[in-house]
């Protein structure tokens, strides 16, 4: 999936350290598919709180995920990305984002956008708001004018906007793999 | 230039690093468990690629696996068909699978160690992110996704960005009754659940280096709570004798040359870390979480913390929601809040060491009639060591319920859950909302204090039973 241009709508959960197995309860892990899981989507805070903002109509087709610091921290489950981007979500916006979520999101097309302090209070403030992301430039672009240049490394950026299979890359690099393994000493074998 | 033994075991992996990308990390063992890998599997299948080195991946079920009796079917159908997908694809690809019926199985992260598979030097992963719980060795050993499990199965190698080191100090001598869950659980209050990001523990200090390996696991195990991407200590004498004679240890002439080897890993003499955090362990006092998160931790003598008290205002308004979900009072003491289950178990306390500390407070005592408590071995070997010293018997008259292997109750995908509002105190990592259970609320504690709350049936100080 390619991914250069997004204008969408914000919703807001002003929560932090948003872990993963709120995202994706665990009982949502026992597919062996990536199907089905945009519906496990924050199940617990949906249906235990009406005012749960993705339960207001106006949150409805919104792309973009504003969330308190920390966000994805917890499990390294692939499900919880997979969950946001089958329920519609392109983007999330944080202060910040635990490693292993953030890894996760940028092989699956869900862009982890860091905002600093400021801005980030800006748009928990406005929920709703259209955003426009430009990947091409790291840049977002705030509905008062504002733009802020967001960190991604230059690597993850070609692979969203070219839509570059990591695992491809890889296995083209199989020369050095087995130049690697030639001199490899040390390892186990679980198959003796 | 003098290296940590983070920068160490990175530097002597890096296969390729091209020009703007991550560098391309070789992967020494792969570790795979039922429910993070199945997609990854059907990648490989769907691009008509092989398992690149079926001799670096073991596999073994622990997550939905039930801990109920081995010999009867698995009730749930989704859980069911989670593990036969697990038999089929290390059938069809050619991996050792320590299944239901072995005498092998066991937490993924119990088990490697267990059977000599995790060694110093090592880079070790799994689609799992307590892995760093293998850094107690000098290994580097992290958690990874479904999309790089499919990468390690099909090149053995991972795309990396390098990490910061982060030393983690802790000097002194634990007081009794203080553990090394303790250790870890002061250190993620310190710093927070987000400390750590894109960084690597170094835990070192006196008080670590007296630590046994099960007990340095413990706390490599939770350095994910702290944010961080690995954990781990530097191998020593602790670690070599503990390895030695395992079954996938060296032999011979390969352990003399090994042991070359891993002398050579500890961190040099004038290396610089990025970060330090310093940290007495004589000061510590048994800790307990009271919040929703593994970083919401005080000691247990102290009191519940007030939000009044907090003036940032996103930091307030967690902590009244934490304290809502978890429905407590601020001001009140930890000490004494009454629980209905204890659960003593999870990779970060299911080992033989911990079950004989829970059994110590509890032998000659009574679980409190209105506590529910279980007792889950991390491992096959562990239920059978743990067996052959009578502990199950000393559980079992107490009134605990002594199980198979798994995961259980640490996450609740086996049908070992909470009701909901029910309280435990947890051996296991992490107490999020729903973590143990829907509506589940979850005390995080070490097996001391597990086992002494069990007693008295009220979260309690173990140094009062002592
Ligand atoms: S015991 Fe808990 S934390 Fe450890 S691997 Fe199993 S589910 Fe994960």
């Amino acid at each position: 999936m390619k991914f250069a241009q997004l204008e969408g709508k914000t919703v807001v959960v002003a929560v932090e350290n948003i872990d993963t197995d709120q995202i994706i309860p665990a009982r949502y892990l026992k597919s062996i598919t990536k199907e089905g899981l945009g519906e496990g989507l924050f199940r617990d805070w949906r249906t235990n709180d009406p005012e749960f903002p993705l339960n207001k109509p106006e949150s409805k087709d919104a792309q973009i995920l504003v969330a308190g610091d920390n966000f994805g921290c917890g499990s390294s489950r692939e499900h919880a990305p997979w969950a946001l981007t089958q329920y519609g979500f392109r983007a999330v916006v944080s202060t910040s984002f635990a490693d292993i979520f953030k890894g996760n999101s940028l092989k699956n097309g869900l862009l982890p956008i860091v905002v600093p302090a400021d801005v980030h209070k800006e748009l928990l403030a406005s929920s709703g708001a259209v955003l426009r992301v430009d990947l091409a430039n790291a840049t977002l672009h705030l509905p008062s004018g504002k733009s802020v240049v967001f960190p991604i490394d230059p690597f993850s950026k070609e692979c969203l906007m070219e839509g570059v299979d990591e695992l491809g890359y890889m296995l083209k690099q199989d020369a050095a793999i087995q130049a690697f393994e030639a001199k490899r000493v040390g390892s186990v074998n679980t198959l003796q | 230039m003098a290296r940590t033994i983070i920068e160490k075991i990175w530097d002597s992996h890096v296969v390729a690093q091209q020009a703007g990308a991550p560098a391309l990390l070789f992967i020494d063992l792969h570790l795979a468990h039922e429910v993070t890998s199945p997609q990854a599997f059907q990648e490989l299948r769907d691009r008509g690629l092989k398992v690149r080195r079926p001799d670096l991946t073991i596999a073994t079920m622990d997550h939905s696996t039930p801990t109920t009796s081995r010999h009867l079917p698995v009730l749930d159908p989704n859980g069911a068909a989670q593990l036969a997908q697990m038999e089929k694809n290390c059938a069809d690809f050619g991996i050792r699978l320590y299944n239901r019926m072995s005498d092998h199985q066991g937490i993924v992260h119990v088990i490697g160690p267990e059977q000599g598979l995790t060694q110093p030097g090592m880079t070790i992963v799994c689609g799992d992110s307590h892995t760093a719980t293998h850094g107690a060795f000098g290994a580097l050993a992290f958690g990874i996704g479904t999309s790089q499990v499919g990468h390690v199965l099909a090149t053995q190698c991972l795309l990396q960005q390098p990490s910061k080191s982060y030393e983690i100090r802790v000097d002194g001598q634990l007081k009794p009754g203080v553990a090394a869950k303790d250790i870890i659980l002061a250190v993620i209050a310190k710093i927070g659940i987000g400390g750590g990001t894109e960084s690597v523990f170094e835990y070192t200090g006196s008080a670590i280096r007296g630590l046994s390996m099960e007990e340095r696991m413990t706390i490599c195990n939770m350095s994910i709570e702290g944010g961080a991407r690995a954990g781990l200590v530097a191998p020593d004498d602790t670690t070599y004798q503990y390895m030695a004679g395992r079954e996938f240890a060296p032999k011979g002439a390969d352990w003399d040359a090994a042991l070359a080897r891993w002398k050579q890993l500890p961190t040099d003499e004038g290396a610089m870390y990025a970060h330090r955090l310093v940290l007495d362990a004589s000061a510590l006092e048994p800790m307990v979480t009271f919040g929703t998160n593994p970083g919401m931790g005080i000691p247990v003598s102290g009191s519940i913390p007030d939000p009044a008290n907090v003036s940032d205002a996103v930091q307030k308004s967690d902590l009244i929601k934490a304290l809502k979900y978890m429905d407590l009072q601020p001001g009140k003491p930890m000490a004494g809040h009454k629980i209905d289950v204890v659960f003593v178990g999870s990779c970060t306390n299911s080992r033989i060491s911990d079950l004989r500390a829970a059994a110590a407070v509890i032998k000659g005592r009574k679980v409190s009639p209105h506590v529910r408590m279980l007792v889950v071995p991390g491992s096959q070997q562990v239920k059978k060591q743990a067996e052959a010293e009578g502990l199950d018997q000393i559980f079992r008259d107490a009134g605990a319920d002594f199980r198979e292997a798994g995961c259980s109750m640490c996450l609740a995908m086996n049908g070992d859950e909470l009701s909901p509002g029910q309280y435990s105190v947890s051996t296991s990592n992490r107490n999020f909302e729903g973590r143990q259970g829907k509506g589940g609320r979850t005390f995080l504690a070490s097996p001391q204090t597990a086992a002494a709350s069990a007693v008295m049936g009220v979260v309690t100080d173990v140094r009062t039973l002592l």
